[in-house]
Order: structure tokens, then C-alpha cells, then sequence
């Protein structure tokens, strides 16, 4: 019965964890790219995780999975808009499908100060479409 | 087909084509920040298999390893990301 149960969890992370390479491969832009794979992959190594707990049946063992299953939820989500800022910094630009940039014009080039609307200094502001390509 | 054979012969290259998939990704990316995310990836497919290769063997022992490998991720992305920012902040 239990091998069913981790049958069915291994099985389920694995094709999250696929589907989240696939995505990786076939997204246009970084930020789709950084979006995908923050979701998929760590949903796939959780419910590994999870499926190896069930697997032991041990207290030990569960708490070490939910240690790292804690862990990977944690800190996902901070990697990933660490990186995409230092990105939208270094001057990656969007997909050109993408609709709008929320962000054009507010962050400043050199303090890389947020401003929460766009002020009379456009030189200053970071703007992709101002950019000249790398 | 017992478990250990399922999670020898079917999950095992399934995870290691999607390895190969990020590896592609992590050659080829356009910009540096694309080769951070693939490595992130890359790590975190890696816990995955560890996590495998502990059921097929019994062992529980291999988490503690997996454990460590995400704190490396974490730390190396964190690290990556500053220092992007840092030497854009000089030019």
C-alpha cells in the first residue's frame, strides 16, 4: 500500500520536475524563465522529498525531508527575485511579446532607488527600450 | 515490477533527460543571469535525484548530502546576483 503512495508522489515530482526543464528550454525571456522554474522545480523536489519520508516511515528521516522541503520553500522565492532584479539591472530586456514593463523608467540608474512614479530626470531612470543592445 | 526497479529504469532517466535539458540551457543562455538560474536548477533537480538514489538504496543517510547541496544553492545564487549588481553599480 505504501509503495503505491510513493509510486504515485516520485511519479507526480518527477514530471514537475521535468515539465520544469522543458520550460527552462522553450520560455523567450529570463524573467519567464526565472518564473517557471521557481515554481516548478521546487513543487517536484518537494513531493520527492515527500515520497522518500513515506518511503522511511521514520521520525528521523521525515524531519530531515521536512528540513529540506522548509529550506528549498524558503529561500525559492528569494534567489528568484534577487536574480531577476540584478537582471532587470544588468539590462536584460523582455521578451519583445511582453505587453508592458511596470517597472520603465522608476528604478535610478546609478542608486538603484524605486520610485513610485516616473519623475523629470529620464536620463537617470533605467529604461530598456533606451538602451542600446549588448 | 518491484518499486526499486520502477525507480531504477522509469523515474531515473526521466530525471536525468531533464538534467540534460538544463545543461543545454546552462551552455547556451543568452545572458549570465540565464546560466545562474540553470545552475540554481541544476542543484535543485539534484536534491531530486539524491532523494531517488535514497529510496533505491535504503539508505537514509544521502539526505543529510541533499540538506547541504540547497544551502550551496541558495548561498551560490545569492552570491552571483550581488556581485552582478555590484559591478554594474561601478561602471
Amino acid at each position: 500500500m505504501s509503495s503505491v503512495i510513493i509510486v504515485i508522489l516520485v511519479t507526480l515530482g518527477t514530471l514537475f520536475v521535468l515539465l520544469s526543464a522543458i520550460g527552462l528550454v522553450r520560455m523567450p525571456d529570463t524573467y519567464m524563465r526565472i518564473s517557471v522554474n521557481t515554481k516548478a522545480a521546487t513543487l517536484g523536489v518537494g513531493l520527492i522529498l515527500v515520497g522518500t519520508a513515506v518511503f522511511f516511515n521514520d521520525l528521523s528521516t521525515t524531519s530531515r525531508a521536512l528540513v529540506i522541503i522548509l529550506f528549498v520553500f524558503l529561500t525559492a522565492p528569494v534567489s528568484a527575485h534577487l536574480i531577476g532584479r540584478a537582471s532587470y539591472f544588468m539590462g536584460v530586456r523582455l521578451w519583445k511579446g511582453s505587453i508592458m514593463d511596470d517597472l520603465r523608467g522608476k528604478y535610478q540608474k546609478n542608486s538603484y532607488i524605486l520610485k513610485s512614479e516616473i519623475d523629470d530626470t529620464p536620463e537617470d531612470n533605467i529604461d530598456h527600450s533606451k538602451m542600446k543592445d549588448k | 515490477m518491484t518499486l526499486t526497479d520502477y525507480l531504477y529504469y522509469v523515474i531515473l532517466p526521466i530525471l536525468a533527460f531533464s538534467v540534460l535539458l538544463i545543461v543545454y540551457r546552462f551552455i547556451k543562455g543568452p545572458s549570465i543571469a540565464d546560466k545562474i538560474i540553470a545552475l540554481d536548477v541544476l542543484i535543485t533537480t539534484g536534491i531530486g535525484i539524491i532523494g531517488v538514489y535514497s529510496i533505491i538504496h535504503g539508505r537514509s543517510t544521502f539526505l543529510d548530502t541533499a540538506m547541504i547541496l540547497a544551502l550551496i544553492a541558495f548561498l551560490s545564487t545569492v552570491a552571483f546576483s550581488y556581485y552582478l549588481e555590484k559591478r554594474n553599480r561601478k561602471k
